[in-house]
């Protein structure tokens, strides 16, 4: 996932229009056409089904499917896990970068190359894993039995399996992005007398608060969204144990189409949000970048 | 950050030698509690996998984890996310291409929509994407006339994995495009080469370093894939069953070890392509100097 920061502003398209380095028109318009068929066939038409089928008959229907208690508790669930796994990984993702960009220790590489390391397992390994911990037969499964504590097949196992697929985001966009800030302005601020936190509550957050935004938002849309890894924790018990993205699955399983996408809109609704305050933060970050060049 | 060594030579010198000195304060606090809290949610529990799995027998393991269902379904994973990272390598490069090269109405949304399958829950993905492509779908209904079955077999999987990988290829190749010298095309267009020849023999070997790391982050994306996988496959087995359901199947029948055979397996195949990427954007640096 390449870094917001680090993109280009893309303006090659202009420049482009030279002699000799221009596409004959025929062949622009039919690389276009073919890329516009291509998102809209792979992108918008799955985005267009979810709200048609939501809305197809009729907003009472849909608003049907979203109200009624089992969708509304497992709304609950997902705005809950959410509300504990986005500030965890926030507060350890700004750490993680404060430790790795700001001091030079041994073994910093291997840190980020870890860091990255639930991006390329499995969400099933990732819940997988917390089975094999805390299950029936897993490592803890007995002790946990003796004492009446319960992880899988219950609230903490999905807290536990999101925090895991959601872990790297926060801190991949403020590593690149910290490193390239480099470590003057906070010496500069130490150097006048000013404390640790007070430095980077003052001198560091406001450099970063576009990175920090764009982490928290990809992190809190994964961690509404999560389905594998919170699939095999969960147990699918109805009112206590279904997310959102579980209950699609089980009202699409059951032929109940309206809810399942009505339930669907939703979540489709946050990706649409999330992606609007990514592009509102391009441009933003674009503005300071041109307001700094002049 | 070099600064900073280059004022305290002698620090290593001073008993703290596995990191150097700074001015900075809250090394010890961060450092604490990343490290803490990374090896309580990530360390422990993979290690934990690992351990689990090796409390059978090799023979066993090896029975477990080549039973001949769970070998289909390794061979339904690597040729279905082989083909969509394909699919992405050719479609993607030109979504690229024109969406850095080109001008036209709607080029800022479609920009802004390519990030959607990292914002978009899998398991909506999942269920749009097979009601498009139903027999009685918008897309199927045309396709199934033509003897093009999609939903319920690998086809539809690819499908699915093509939606869900395709950020990875269009979004390592669009700074590679940025960052093209026009330079040498005018060169080559100059010297009497014309614009296919260009494309071919200038363009394309300066963004193949980048097209390989795409491709490769797609197809290590795909082969973990499980939410918009299931309701698109149809989950025959022999046929259509992905090696991470399989892992769910045993799990649901309370057989951890072969779950964990089949997930420690999976997860060599991936720590194997961790290491190819990370050589691969090592030679992309090198070539374009253009990072992550």
């Amino acid at each position: 996932m390449a870094s917001v920061i680090a993109r280009g502003t893309g303006l090659a398209h202009q420049a482009a229009r030279a002699p000799g380095v221009a596409d004959s028109p025929l062949a622009r318009r039919i690389l276009i056409g073919v890329s516009v068929l291509f998102l809209g066939a792979m992108l918008i038409a799955p985005l267009l089904t979810v709200f048609g089928y939501a809305l197809y008959q009729g907003i009472d229907r849909y608003l049907a499917g979203i109200l009624e208690p089992a969708a509304w508790s497992a709304i609950q669930l997902t705005l809950l896990t959410a509300a504990i796994c986005v500030p965890l990984n926030t507060v350890f993702g700004v750490a993680a970068a404060w430790a790795i960009t700001k001091f030079e220790f041994r073994g910093k590489s291997l840190l980020i190359s870890l860091i990255d390391l639930p991006f390329s397992v499995s969400p099933v390994i990732a819940g997988l894993v917390f089975v094999i911990l805390f299950g029936a037969q897993g490592f803890l499964g007995p002790w946990l039995r003796a004492n009446d504590v319960q992880i899988i097949f219950a609230v903490p196992g999905i807290v536990l399996a999101t925090l895991f697929v959601t872990f790297p985001f926060v801190a991949r966009e403020l590593i690149p992005l910290m490193q390239a800030q480099g470590t003057g302005n906070e010496e500069a601020s130490v150097s006048l007398g000013a404390g640790g936190f007070r430095t980077f509550w003052r001198v560091t957050l406001p450099n970063i608060k576009w990175g920090l935004l764009y982490g928290v938002i990809l992190c809190n849309a994964r961690a509404m969204g999560e389905f594998g890894a919170v699939s095999v924790v969960s147990g699918h018990i109805r009112h206590q144990t279904n997310t959102m993205p579980l209950h699609v699955e089980i009202l699409y399983n059951e032929y109940q189409f309206v809810a399942a996408f009505a339930v669907a809109s939703l979540l489709a609704l946050l990706a649409l949000v999330t992606l609007a305050v990514k592009t509102a933060i391009e441009s933003a970050v674009a503005r300071s970048a041109r307001l700094a060049a002049h | 950050m070099s600064a900073i060594s280059l004022q305290r030579p002698f620090a290593a010198a001073r008993g703290r030698s596995w990191r150097q000195h700074s001015a900075l304060p809250g090394f010890g606090l961060t450092i604490g509690f990343a490290l803490t809290y990374m090896g309580l949610l990530i360390v422990v529990p993979l290690a934990g996998l690992v351990i689990y799995s090796g409390g059978q027998t090799p023979l066993e393991f090896w029975r477990a984890a080549t039973d001949e269902r769970v070998l289909v379904s390794y061979w339904v994973s690597f040729s279905t996310s082989l083909a969509a990272a394909m699919i992405n390598a050719v479609f993607g490069t030109i979504v690229a291409w024109c969406l850095v090269r080109y001008d036209f109405p709607g080029r800022r949304l479609l920009d802004a929509m390519v990030d959607l399958p990292f914002a978009l829950p899998t398991a909506v993905s999942g269920i749009a994407l097979t009601t498009l492509f139903a027999s009685s779908g918008l897309l199927g209904q045309w396709l199934e006339p033509l003897g093009i079955q999609v939903a319920f077999t690998r086809l539809g999987i690819v499908v699915a994995l093509t939606l869900i990988s395709m950020p990875f290829v269009v979004r390592t190749l669009q700074p590679a495009i940025e960052e093209l010298d026009l330079a040498l095309e005018e060169a080559s267009a100059s010297m009497g080469a014309d614009r296919w020849t260009t494309l071919r023999k200038v363009v394309m070997p300066m963004l193949l370093p980048a097209l390989v790391t795409g491709f490769t982050l797609a197809f290590a994306r795909a082969l973990g894939e499980f939410g918009s996988v299931i309701f698109i496959a149809g989950n025959i087995p022999f046929q259509t069953e992905i090696a991470p359901l399989l892992i769910v199947i045993k799990l649901e029948q309370f057989d951890y070890l072969g779950a964990t055979a089949i997930a420690t397996t999976m997860m060599v195949a991936s720590l194997a392509l961790l290491v190819v990427i990370n050589l691969l954007q090592a030679w992309h640096r090198r070539r374009t100097g253009l990072g992550q």
